[in-house]
C-alpha cells in the first residue's frame, strides 16, 4: 500500500516534470522571500543582537511584546491604521461610484475619455511625487494654501506642525491617487450591466435618478462588497509608501499620523530595535490574518459565492 | 398630454443630471489634474518670486533657472534614470516571464497539485513574517545590500498579478493545449509557442503594472541603498527633497558660488517634473491597458 502510493507520487512528478520545472523558480522565490522569513519570527521573542543573528540571540520571552504594548505606542499605531483604511474605503468608494455612474450618464465619448484620463493620472505616479505635491501646498513659507491665505490678507498656517489637519489631508491625497483606478473598476461593472434592466426600469415609468438607484447601484454592490472585503481584511496595514512619504519623520505629526507600518519601519532603520519592530509586525501579521479569516468565514457563512476562498 | 408631461418632467430629469454630471466630474478632474499643473510652473517660476508669493498656477516670472542647473551637472540625475531603466527593463521582462509561467501551469487542469501550489502562492497574501525577518535576509544572509539584484530579485514575484494572469489564461480554451499535445509538444513549447502570443492583452497590462511598479519603485531603495551609484531615480527624488543642503554643499564643493541665489524649492519642482516626466508622456498611450487589466480584473473578480 505505502510503496504504491510513493511509486505513484513519483510516476505523477515524472508525469508532470515540466510544469513542475516551469513552475518551480516562481515556488523557490516565494519559499525564500515569503515562507523563510516565517521563520523570522522568532525574532519578536528574543534580544536580537548582531553576533547571535536570528537563532543565536538570547531568548527574551514576551518582554518585546510588553513593551509595545505597555508603551501605548500599540494602541495608538492600531488605531490610528484602522481608522484611515476606513476613511479611505468609505470616501473612496463613494466618489469612485459616483464618478463611474455620472461618467457612465453624462458626456459624449470624448468628454468621457478626458476625464476618464484625468481621474486616472495621479494613479500614476510615486508616493515620492505626491509628496513634493504635498509640500507644494502646504508649506508654511511657500505652499500655495498659504500663498493665497496671505494674499486673503490672512494668517498663514503652520499646517507641518498641526497633527489636528493631517488625517483630512492623507484621506484627500489617497482618495485622490486612487479615484481613477477604483471609477475604471466601477464603469467595468456598470458597462457590463444587462441593458434590458434598463429598458425595464424605463417601461415601469423611472426617471434617471430612480433608475441609477434601482438598478445601477444595486449592480454595483457585488464588486462594492469584495473590495470592501478586502479593504476590511487588510484594515491593519497601512499604506507606507504615503505615510512615509508625505509625513516623512516628522514627528510633530506622528500622534495623528503613525501608523504600524512607518512605527515598525522606524524601529528597525532609525533605533535598531529589531526585537520591538518584529514583534509589531508579528502583532501586524496575527492581527490581519485573524481578521481575515474571521471577515471570511462570515461571508460565507452569509453568501458562500461572495467569499474571498 | 399626460405622455407629453412625462417626456418634459423626463427631459427635465435628464438636463439635472447632466448638469450634476458635468460639474462634479468637471470638479472631480480639475483636482485630479492641478496639482501637477502647479508643479510644472512652479519649476519654471524665478525663484525670488517663489520665495515671495509662493507656488501659483501660472508662473508670475518665468525662469528655467532650476532646469539649467538640473542639466548642468546631469551625472546623478542621468545615473538614476540609468538604474530606474535597468531595473525597469530586467524586472519587469523576468517578472512578467515567471508571472505567466506559473499562472499558465496553475491553470492547467490536468495537473494535479494545481490547487496545491495555487494556495501556496495565495497563503502569502494572508500571512508574512514582517518586514524585519525578510529585511535580515536580504541584508544579513544574502548579502544583497547595495546591488541592483536588491532591487529586482525580491519582488519579482507579485502573487496578485499571477492571479490575475491566471484569470486571464482560464479564458483561453483547454483545447489549444490539448490538442498540442497530442500533436507532441512538450508542455513548455506549448506555453512558449501558443499560449504567449495569445495572451499578449494580458502580458501588455500586467507587463505595464510591474513596469509602473518598478519605474515608481524607491521602498526597495529606502531599505536596501545607500551607495549613491545605485539610487533609481525615484529614491534620487526623495533624497533631494529630503536634502537639499547636500546638494548645496555638493554645489560648494564643485565650485559653484554660494552666494548665488539657488533655486531649492523652483529646483525640488524640477526635479519632481524630471522623475514623473516620462510616464506622463507615455501615459495616453499606455492609459488604455491599463483599464483593459482593471476590466479584466472586475469582471472576472
Amino acid at each position: 500500500m505505502m510503496t504504491e502510493k510513493r511509486h505513484s507520487f513519483w510516476r505523477d512528478v515524472a508525469k508532470y516534470r515540466t510544469l513542475l520545472i516551469m513552475i518551480s523558480p516562481a515556488v523557490l522565490l516565494v519559499l525564500l522571500f515569503s515562507y523563510i522569513p516565517m521563520a523570522g519570527i522568532v525574532i519578536a521573542f528574543k534580544q536580537f543582537n548582531y553576533t547571535g543573528g536570528v537563532f543565536g540571540s538570547p531568548w527574551a520571552g514576551f518582554d518585546n511584546f510588553k513593551f509595545f504594548f505597555q508603551s501605548g505606542d500599540a494602541w495608538r499605531v492600531t488605531r490610528n491604521t484602522a481608522l484611515y483604511n476606513i476613511g479611505f474605503m468609505v470616501l473612496g468608494n463613494l466618489l469612485q461610484i459616483a464618478a463611474a455612474v455620472l461618467l457612465f450618464e453624462v458626456g459624449g465619448k470624448w468628454f468621457r475619455k478626458i476625464i476618464q484620463s484625468a481621474l486616472f493620472l495621479p494613479y500614476f505616479i510615486s508616493w515620492v511625487v505626491v509628496g513634493s505635491i504635498a509640500y507644494n501646498f502646504f508649506s508654511y513659507d511657500v505652499g500655495a494654501i498659504n500663498n493665497v491665505l496671505a494674499s486673503l490678507g490672512m494668517e498663514r498656517i503652520d499646517i507641518y506642525n498641526t497633527p489636528a489637519y493631517w488625517p483630512y489631508i492623507l484621506v484627500f491625497f489617497h482618495t485622490w491617487k486612487l479615484l481613477g483606478y477604483g471609477t475604471v473598476m466601477y464603469l467595468a461593472a456598470i458597462t457590463s450591466i444587462d441593458t434590458e434592466m434598463y429598458e425595464a426600469a424605463e417601461m415601469d415609468g423611472a426617471n434617471v435618478f430612480q433608475r441609477i438607484m434601482k438598478v445601477t447601484i444595486p449592480n454595483l454592490i457585488p464588486t462594492f462588497i469584495i473590495l470592501a472585503l478586502l479593504a476590511v481584511g487588510n484594515i491593519f496595514r497601512g499604506d507606507f509608501g504615503m505615510f512615509y512619504n508625505v509625513i516623512g519623520n516628522n514627528g510633530m505629526l506622528f500622534s495623528a499620523t503613525d501608523v504600524i507600518d512607518t512605527f515598525v519601519f522606524r524601529l528597525l532603520m532609525n533605533t535598531n530595535d529589531f526585537g520591538m519592530s518584529s514583534a509589531a509586525g508579528v502583532y501586524q501579521s496575527v492581527l490581519g490574518f485573524v481578521t481575515i479569516l474571521a471577515v471570511n468565514y462570515a461571508v460565507r457563512k452569509y453568501d458562500k459565492d461572495r467569499a474571498l476562498f | 398630454m399626460q405622455g407629453l408631461s412625462v417626456r418634459s418632467s423626463r427631459q427635465k430629469d435628464r438636463l439635472l443630471l447632466s448638469l450634476i454630471g458635468y460639474a462634479m466630474l468637471g470638479v472631480m478632474a480639475f483636482i485630479c489634474v492641478v496639482p501637477f499643473v502647479i508643479v510644472l510652473s512652479s519649476s519654471l517660476t524665478d525663484e525670488n518670486t517663489i520665495r515671495m508669493n509662493g507656488f501659483g498656477l501660472i508662473p508670475k516670472v518665468f525662469s528655467a533657472e532650476a532646469y539649467r542647473m538640473i542639466f548642468e551637472y546631469p551625472d546623478d540625475i542621468v545615473r538614476a534614470y540609468g538604474v530606474t531603466l535597468v531595473v525597469t527593463a530586467i524586472g519587469t521582462a523576468l517578472g512578467l516571464f515567471l508571472t505567466a509561467m506559473t499562472a499558465y501551469v496553475l491553470c492547467r487542469k490536468d495537473f494535479k497539485w494545481r490547487n496545491h501550489f495555487a494556495f501556496y502562492f495565495f497563503f502569502t497574501t494572508l500571512f508574512s513574517g514582517g518586514l524585519v525577518p525578510w529585511y535580515l535576509l536580504i541584508v544579513n544572509y544574502l548579502d544583497m545590500k547595495n546591488t541592483l539584484a536588491a532591487l529586482i530579485i525580491p519582488t519579482l514575484v507579485n502573487v496578485f498579478y499571477i492571479m490575475v494572469m491566471r484569470a486571464f489564461l482560464a479564458g483561453i480554451p483547454d483545447a489549444i493545449s490539448e490538442s498540442a499535445k497530442i500533436d507532441g509538444a512538450g508542455d513548455f513549447r506549448i506555453f512558449l509557442s501558443l499560449i504567449l502570443p495569445l495572451s499578449k492583452p494580458a502580458l501588455a497590462t500586467v507587463g505595464l503594472f510591474l513596469a509602473l511598479g518598478h519605474w515608481n519603485d524607491w521602498y526597495s531603495a529606502l531599505l536596501f541603498i545607500s551607495d549613491d551609484k545605485l539610487m533609481p531615480l525615484q529614491y534620487y527624488l526623495y533624497q533631494m527633497l529630503g536634502n537639499l543642503e547636500g546638494m548645496r554643499k555638493a554645489m560648494l564643493s564643485s565650485g559653484t558660488d554660494i552666494s548665488a541665489n539657488i533655486p531649492g524649492e523652483s529646483l525640488k519642482m524640477a526635479m519632481t517634473v524630471v522623475a514623473c516626466g516620462p510616464i506622463l508622456f507615455a501615459y495616453p498611450f499606455i492609459q488604455k491597458y491599463f483599464v483593459q487589466g482593471l476590466t479584466i480584473g472586475a469582471v472576472k473578480g
